[in-house]
């Protein structure tokens, strides 16, 4: 029984994929390739050494995108966080800033950076910067007084009271934030590199149409990135169970 | 009324209070909370703090924490004035006050950094025992019941020794048969390290129970209404026609009869 449920999702998959080839088969057409066609799309990158290349690029780009982001914005807003006025102040700032999407700076991105690396790291530390600041403030706000409290009764300095109530205390809340901003990130990566690199997943996506109307090419790349998308989450989430950690996900 | 402080001649004062007054400013609009608060508590007292809820017995307890500065007036103790928290006065918030993070050893060690490490074993041992606590030591605060986490926070405080304590309504949120055991083990506790304690709480049977001086706050702003002597031995019968003389005494100072 355990076992069927488990499955349940594969046989699903299957099914799909199964109905997708027949659908494609009996209508033969350019709407879209079949799954065999996908697979060849793929066993064509291997053979050219480009799928292990573009997604190299494309990690690479997101590891000093969300990077940078993350060890800018992470500080800035826990201090911002903890100085109420300094929160006050800022708040409306970051507010406007948030909701313009990283990809409306592209233009800037290229005029500063040119065409290249910088331009798409740029990009992608601008989509995880302000909801990580954003993250990290309403960490801070959100540690009940208590907490606070405590540490300073047991007689902690300022130190010791960042390292062991108020970064324990935060911990919880930045790791769905850092896991929901990569998924951000992801995003961006394929957006900037579309326009502003030559290499990459987002490029493999615009070359495969430009090139030569290749939608095989097309569509491996899209299931490469949603499996690569999974697989990053799946890596954030498992941290979220390491136990000192998980406290605040099993508390009521 | 005179047996227990003849039964303690010669202890010192520990807590003094003088003149204390708290006003509150929110928007412009200012609410006075404390008024005139005088109280001194000699050296290894159990003192209640009761008086009807949000009466500012808590803001009080805050301030002589060292949490909150006073409008006006001074706390010392041993005759210094007080500045800020100190790890020598412990203050235990309800369950709450437990770090999530921490498993039940971790919470109890959280003090006692200073220690050599056999030296902070040995101190967490000894505490898991005394608040019930054994087989729990790597138990999380989410994987225990409210009374656990009350007495691991009882615990942690105990851990470094302190010269007081002071409990915000820590009973408050436990069931009733919880409250009672808590109570017996504080006392216990009490008897065994004569800790100076102050403890607010709204239940007037409760501070009967505990305390050597039940202090009677009046509703916001407060102000002393009444120091009530407890001078019954412990175990307290609380049926003995003493304890039912004191704690209607208090009833009637709060201005409520003590019929449901």
């Amino acid at each position: 029984m355990n076992l069927l449920v488990r499955l349940r999702p594969v046989v699903f998959i299957a099914v799909l994929l199964v109905a997708w080839q027949i659908a494609v088969t009996r209508h033969p057409g350019h709407i879209l390739p079949g799954p065999w066609g996908v697979v060849g799309g793929i066993a064509d990158l291997l053979r050219h050494g480009l799928l292990f290349k573009y997604v190299v690029a494309s990690l690479f780009r997101v590891s000093w995108g969300f990077g940078l982001a993350a060890i800018l914005a992470i500080p800035l807003g826990l201090t911002i966080g903890w100085y109420r006025r300094a929160e006050m102040a800022i708040n409306p700032l970051v507010q406007v800033f948030r909701p313009i999407s990283p990809l409306a700076w592209i233009p800037l991105a290229i005029l500063w950076f040119g065409v290249g690396d910088s331009a798409s790291v740029f990009l992608i530390f601008l989509g995880c910067f302000f909801p990580l600041l954003l993250t990290a403030i309403n960490a801070v706000r959100n540690i009940p007084a208590v907490y606070i409290n405590a540490g300073r009764n047991f007689g902690l300095g300022p130190a010791d009271l960042v390292y062991r109530v108020l970064y324990p205390a935060v911990i919880p809340q930045l790791l769905i934030g850092l896991r929901i901003t990569l998924g951000v990130a992801w995003l961006v990566v394929v957006a900037a590199e579309m326009i502003a690199v030559d290499s990459g997943l987002g490029f493999l996506i615009v070359d495969a149409r430009n090139a030569g109307n290749r939608y095989d090419l097309v569509v491996a790349g899209m299931v490469i990135i949603g499996l690569i998308g999974l697989l990053l989450d799946t890596a954030m989430r498992s941290l979220e169970k390491v136990k000192s950690f998980r406290w605040a996900y099993s508390e009521d | 009324m005179a047996s227990v402080t003849a039964a303690t001649p010669a202890r010192g004062i520990k807590l003094r209070v003088e003149n204390l007054n708290m006003v509150f400013t929110r928007d412009g609009k200012s609410t006075p909370v404390l008024q005139d608060i005088n109280l001194e508590v000699p050296a290894g007292e159990f003192v209640c703090l009761v008086g009807p809820s949000g009466c500012g017995k808590s803001t009080l307890l805050n301030i002589v924490g060292g949490f909150l500065s006073p409008t006006i007036g001074t706390v010392r103790i041993d005759g210094e004035i007080v500045h800020g928290p100190d790890p020598r006065r412990i203050f235990v918030f309800q369950e709450r006050g437990v770090f999530p993070w921490l498993t039940v050893e971790g919470n109890i060690e959280f003090g006692l950094s200073k220690l050599s490490q056999p030296g902070r074993k040995q101190r967490i041992a000894y505490y898991v025992k005394l608040v019930g606590l054994e087989g729990f030591e790597e138990a999380y605060p989410s994987e225990l019941s409210g009374g656990m986490k009350q007495r691991l926070e009882v615990a942690r405080a105990l851990a470094v020794n302190p010269d007081m304590l002071y409990l915000d309504e820590p009973f408050g949120a436990l069931d009733s048969i919880t409250r009672l055991v808590m109570r017996g083990e504080l006392l216990r506790i009490w008897e065994a390290e004569r800790k100076t304690i102050v403890f607010v709480t709204h239940d007037i049977d409760e501070a009967v129970q505990l305390a050597d001086r039940v202090v009677v706050l009046s509703a916001r702003p407060a102000a002393i209404q009444r120091v009530v002597n407890i001078d019954i031995q412990h175990p307290r019968e609380i049926s003995s026609s003493r304890y039912l003389e004191l704690r209607d005494g208090i009833f009637q100072q709060i201005g409520l009869a003590s019929k449901v």
